[in-house]
């Protein structure tokens, strides 16, 4: 065996893609995992299709998983692969447009039969007909090599042995970038625990993948990554989804109150119904609905009864919820719905991004009926979002937005998770005792009387004596609550109900301006934090004075947003939608803000936003 | 793969609900809230209301503890009329409402009040999910066969041809049974009332109260507005005798003025009957067994009930015992803590947060 080398670098960008059936998230998975294990900062894009298993070996069944790590801070999941596992033809034709040239591509050479090659329209083989001429081809028989490491395994079917090339593939990565397997391994061990066999040759796939990289020629240089220079801390790996999940969880006990989930399977928010349902022990209640609209009536019904009530849903579920959300308004009663966004109008592109639900969580309701919003920026950040969510929604007693979407819900990096001690209090009071007297001196309650500061009405739970009043979503007449169809009743309480979401207090808009003399702002919101935050690093490593701006609030807006937006000569906005913030900036503000818009189903690139703010600098100085 | 969930089955709808403390006891009046009630005079509501203000001091509860939801609808105004705690929702989802709190909330008395649009029209989905989960609450669907507060459109229970503004030539819909669909949903305590006789409605929701799981009854409610005299037939002393059927349990189920009685039989056929009283043999006689597991007896006699109003049984159909959901819920919670060595504080959410991959960093030397 020749003495192979080793290559330092400091990024890589890899795409597993195969059918899906493959097992491509899983392998994406654990070599995330592994990757994380080693310190490496990391930030990654599961990419599938919404049908579950779509016709085996064609474009539509191609599932895949990219992942991007480097030894300093990793801000999106990469523009483009450096290398593309490619397990049939279908994933070679479907992700080689994203390749640039010169890039790796490991191919399963055994899927490259006549009939696949068909299935996808290549009248001839890519690997033999020059098209892959401009790119670093590995040609790796995975399925006929891993079946042969299995050939000791008689209880298994030859279906079952070709099922375990993605182990092989993941050892082959794992020895390309020196990923330990231990990991792998234990986890392999827990998910196969009851049949022995499919575990062991699980195992050996994985040896055999790891020993081919070692001994075959094809394979000369291997790279180390060194770990990223991150702050001092205890880190895991997190999706958005189970990061919202635990974040809805801890902010239910820092205040003190069960936490009732009312939701209806949708994705790509089902896994928040999913990991929330395991977690009864925390006292954690999880109603499966019939319907969305029922989620929703579960969730405020147990938030009235003097739980933290949430639903999870998509875009198409908010839609259902629209007539209950206005309810809570009425109500004034605590409530998250969480809304993790995907492609629409409708059905839309039930797994891919988009941002395009601000404008229905803002306005969607019929009357003026202002519901709080927040949004999280990154998968780790879901857990802080969540826990700003309870807490506007617990100290002012309304229907809260948090709005996700798809590229965070199955995005994963790493987090430093934080101090259970540290995470804020959110203790809530409920009234216990009358909080007026009436006409003839009588202590009576007032289930509409405020708080000064907050403008909260009291949260009287039932069950406590003396309280007994009742809630609808009639107009109520101010401070006594009775049912009021009085005109200037009405005005007062529309505004009274305005002023109390427009005054909930949100930290000021922080901006990043190292150079603190940008002509040009970039203002974004969600998840377009890691594009844009890469995009203005690179436009400043070219010389570019940039200034970034994230919201996290987008109702109400951080109270300094207007002096932030008059600040700069160009403010540009990048949406995965066609503009819906740049409406609201321009609505409240007067500032001529230019949006920059896509709505492909996918995160922005570094390099298309790096573009666009190059392009505004210069515009703006000549 | 299902699992046995193993629950008791001795518990009443209301004996996890705090009551009266000894030598404690309310009236009538504790339950009027201060709020005008404003149905129209005449509406049957106004006779429900009082037989239900003068009811729950029976109950023996304390008022903190009962909680009224309902919809929307003419009977929906209900809950501003009640001293306890109430929720006017939204159209048709009373019982998705009424079941997160009771999911959550086992200490308290959850009723709904619904009309036969809110239950069976907008909200029918709510409805019969409600029942079949056999949620502990009482459900009590105001039947008046008619759209009172848009004013006068046919309802779910309207019958075919009915003429109203919005059928100028009459419905062409086909109404609900609403006793049938409930037995349908897999309901475990199915009644059938009317506003105009106290008593009768007083002991059938008691009955209600007390079934632990979902109870459903159907009031039959005059309207005089929109839809006058839609029970006259079974209202008038007269008539009444000959057309309704009191479902007694054990005994068999008859109809008819004395000289006149019929009496159910089961036909060849496998069909109910009714004949003439000495026509009916102890093999064929069908006796009334609410309890009866089985459904199709009870579902069989929600079927003898005419549009005309010519026939119509009245009382419980069915009042069987099944593990409730909110109990299930409940042990589920309490089964994960005890497995796990008890409810998780923050050690354990701060476990929770870790997961089992972590890494760590150390602060960089200076
Ligand atoms: S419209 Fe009919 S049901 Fe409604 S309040 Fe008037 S009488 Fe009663």
């Amino acid at each position: 065996m020749t003495e192979k080398s080793i290559e330092q670098i400091d990024r890589v960008v890899i795409r597993f893609a195969g059918d899906s059936g493959d097992g491509m998230q899983l392998t994406g998975d654990r070599f995330t995992s592994e990757t994380a294990a080693l310190g490496n900062d990391l930030s990654t894009l599961p990419n599938f299709p919404a049908e579950i298993r779509a016709p085996q070996g064609t474009l539509p069944g191609v599932s895949s998983f990219q992942l991007h790590f480097a030894d300093h801070d990793v801000l999106t999941p990469g523009d483009a692969p450096d290398v593309l596992v490619a397990m049939n033809p279908a994933a070679l034709k479907a992700n080689l447009r994203d390749l640039p040239r010169g890039a790796t591509v490991i191919v399963n050479t055994d899927e490259f039969t006549k009939r696949n090659l068909a299935k996808v329209g290549y009248d001839s083989s890519p690997l033999e007909d020059g098209t892959l001429e401009s790119w670093h081809v590995h040609a790796v028989p995975l399925t006929s090599i891993t079946v042969e490491a299995l050939a000791d395994f008689e209880g298994l079917s030859r279906k079952d042995k070709e099922r375990a090339k993605n182990m092989f593939a993941l050892g082959l990565l794992s020895w390309m970038y020196h990923r330990p397997t231990t990991g792998t391994e234990a986890f392999l061990a827990t998910k196969f625990g009851s049949k022995p066999e499919v575990l062991a040759a699980n195992l050996a796939a994985l040896k055999a993948g790891l020993h081919y990289g070692e001994t075959t020629e094809d394979f000369a240089v291997s790279y180390e990554i060194a770990p990223a220079v991150m702050p001092a801390g205890t880190y895991r790996n997190i999706t958005g989804n189970t990061a919202l999940a635990y974040g809805l969880v801890a902010a239910a006990q820092r205040a003190g109150l069960p936490l009732v989930l009312g939701s209806y399977p949708i994705t790509p928010a089902s896994d928040i119904l999913h990991t929330l349902s395991g977690l009864k022990r925390h006292g954690v209640t999880t109603l499966q609905a019939e319907d969305e609209i029922a989620g929703i009536g579960m969730a405020l019904g147990a938030s009235f009864g003097g739980a933290l009530g949430v639903t999870t849903t998509s875009g198409p579920g908010v839609a259902l919820k629209s007539e209950t959300i206005g309810l809570a308004v009425s109500l004034e009663l605590p409530l998250v719905i969480v809304d993790v966004q995907r492609g629409g109008p409708s059905t839309g592109l039930p797994t891919k991004t988009e941002q395009a639900d601000l404008l229905q969580a803002m306005f969607g309701r019929n009357g003026e009926s202002p519901v709080p919003i927040v949004a999280a920026q990154s998968p780790a950040d879901c857990f802080a979002a969540a826990i700003d969510a309870v807490r506007i929604a617990t100290t002012y007693r309304t229907p809260v937005f948090l709005l996700s979407d798809g590229y965070l819900a199955n995005g994963s990096e790493p987090w430093a998770i934080p101090d259970v001690a540290d995470l804020p209090d959110l203790t809530v009071q409920f009234a216990t005792r009358p909080n007026g007297v009436d006409a003839k001196g009588r202590e009576v309650f007032q289930p509409y009387a405020r708080d000064e500061d907050t403008l909260a009405r009291p949260w009287a739970v039932p069950g406590t004596p003396g309280l007994e009043h009742r809630v609808g979503g009639i107009e109520k007449a101010n401070i006594t609550g009775h049912i009021s169809y009085d005109p200037d009743n009405h005005d007062h309480m529309t505004r009274l109900r305005a002023s109390k979401v427009a005054g909930v207090e949100v930290p000021d808009l922080e901006v990043d301006d190292p150079s603190g003399d940008a002509d040009v702002l970039v203002l974004g919101w969600g998840s377009t934090y890691g594009p844009i935050a890469a995009a203005t690093r690179s436009a400043r490593n070219a010389g570019v004075r940039v200034a970034r701006a994230h919201l996290r609030h987008l109702n109400p807006f951080p109270a300094n947003t207007g002096e932030v937006l008059r600040r700069y000569q160009r403010v540009l906005v990048p949406e995965m939608n066609l503009g819906q913030l740049s409406l609201l900036l321009r609505a409240a503000y007067l500032v001529d803000v230019r949006p920059i818009t896509q709505v492909r189903g996918l995160p922005f690139t570094t390099v298309e936003l790096a573009d666009a703010i190059t392009a505004a600098a210069k515009e703006v100085s000549s | 793969m299902s699992t046995d969930l193993g629950m008791p089955r001795t518990l009443t709808g209301i004996s996890a609900v705090p009551s009266l403390g000894e030598g404690e006891a309310l009236t009538k009046k504790d339950f009027t809230s201060d709020q005008e009630v404003r149905w129209c005079p005449g509406c049957g509501d106004y006779a429900v209301l009082a037989a239900v203000q003068g009811f729950l001091p029976d109950l023996g509860l304390r008022r903190e503890n009962i909680v009224f939801v309902s919809g929307i609808g003419c009977s929906s105004r209900f809950p501003y009329y009640l001293d306890t705690y109430g929720m006017h929702s939204i159209h048709g989802r009373a019982p998705s409402i009424a079941t997160g709190l009771a999911a959550s909330r086992p200490d308290l008395s959850v009723w709904v009040v619904t009309g036969d649009g809110d239950a069976l029209s907008i909200g029918g989905n709510h409805l019969i999910h409600a029942l079949r989960r056999n949620v502990n609450i009482t459900i009590l669907l105001f039947n008046n066969e008619i759209y009172g507060l848009t004013k006068g459109q046919y309802s779910p229970t309207s019958e075919v041809g009915k003429i109203t503004k919005s059928s100028p030539m009459g419905s062409v819909d086909q109404p609900f049974n609403p006793i049938s669909l409930a037995l349908g949903a897999e309901a475990t305590f199915v009644a059938r009332t009317m506003d105009s006789d106290r008593k009768h409605l007083t002991q059938v929701l008691r009955q209600a109260a007390e079934h632990r799981g979902a109870s459903i009854v159907e009031i039959y409610q005059n309207c005089p507005i929109f839809n006058d005299g839609a029970f006259e037939a079974i209202k008038d002393r007269t008539q009444q005798q000959a057309r309704l059927i009191h479902l007694v349990d054990g005994e068999p189920v008859q109809m008819g003025v004395d000289g006149e009685r019929q009496t159910l039989v089961r036909r060849a056929d496998g069909g109910l009957e009714f004949v003439p009283e000495e026509a009916a043999t102890t093999e064929t006689t069908v006796g009334h067994d609410a309890g009866a597991e089985d459904p199709s007896v009870a579902f069989a006699l929600s079927r003898l009930t005419t549009p005309d109003k010519g026939q119509v049984p009245m009382g419980v159909f069915r009042s069987v015992e099944r593990p409730t959901y909110d109990d299930l819920v409940r042990a589920q919670l309490e089964a994960a803590a005890t497995t796990a060595g008890g409810p998780a504080g923050p050690a354990e959410l701060q476990q929770l947060l870790a997961g089992n991959d972590t890494w760590t960093v150390q602060a960089a030397r200076s």
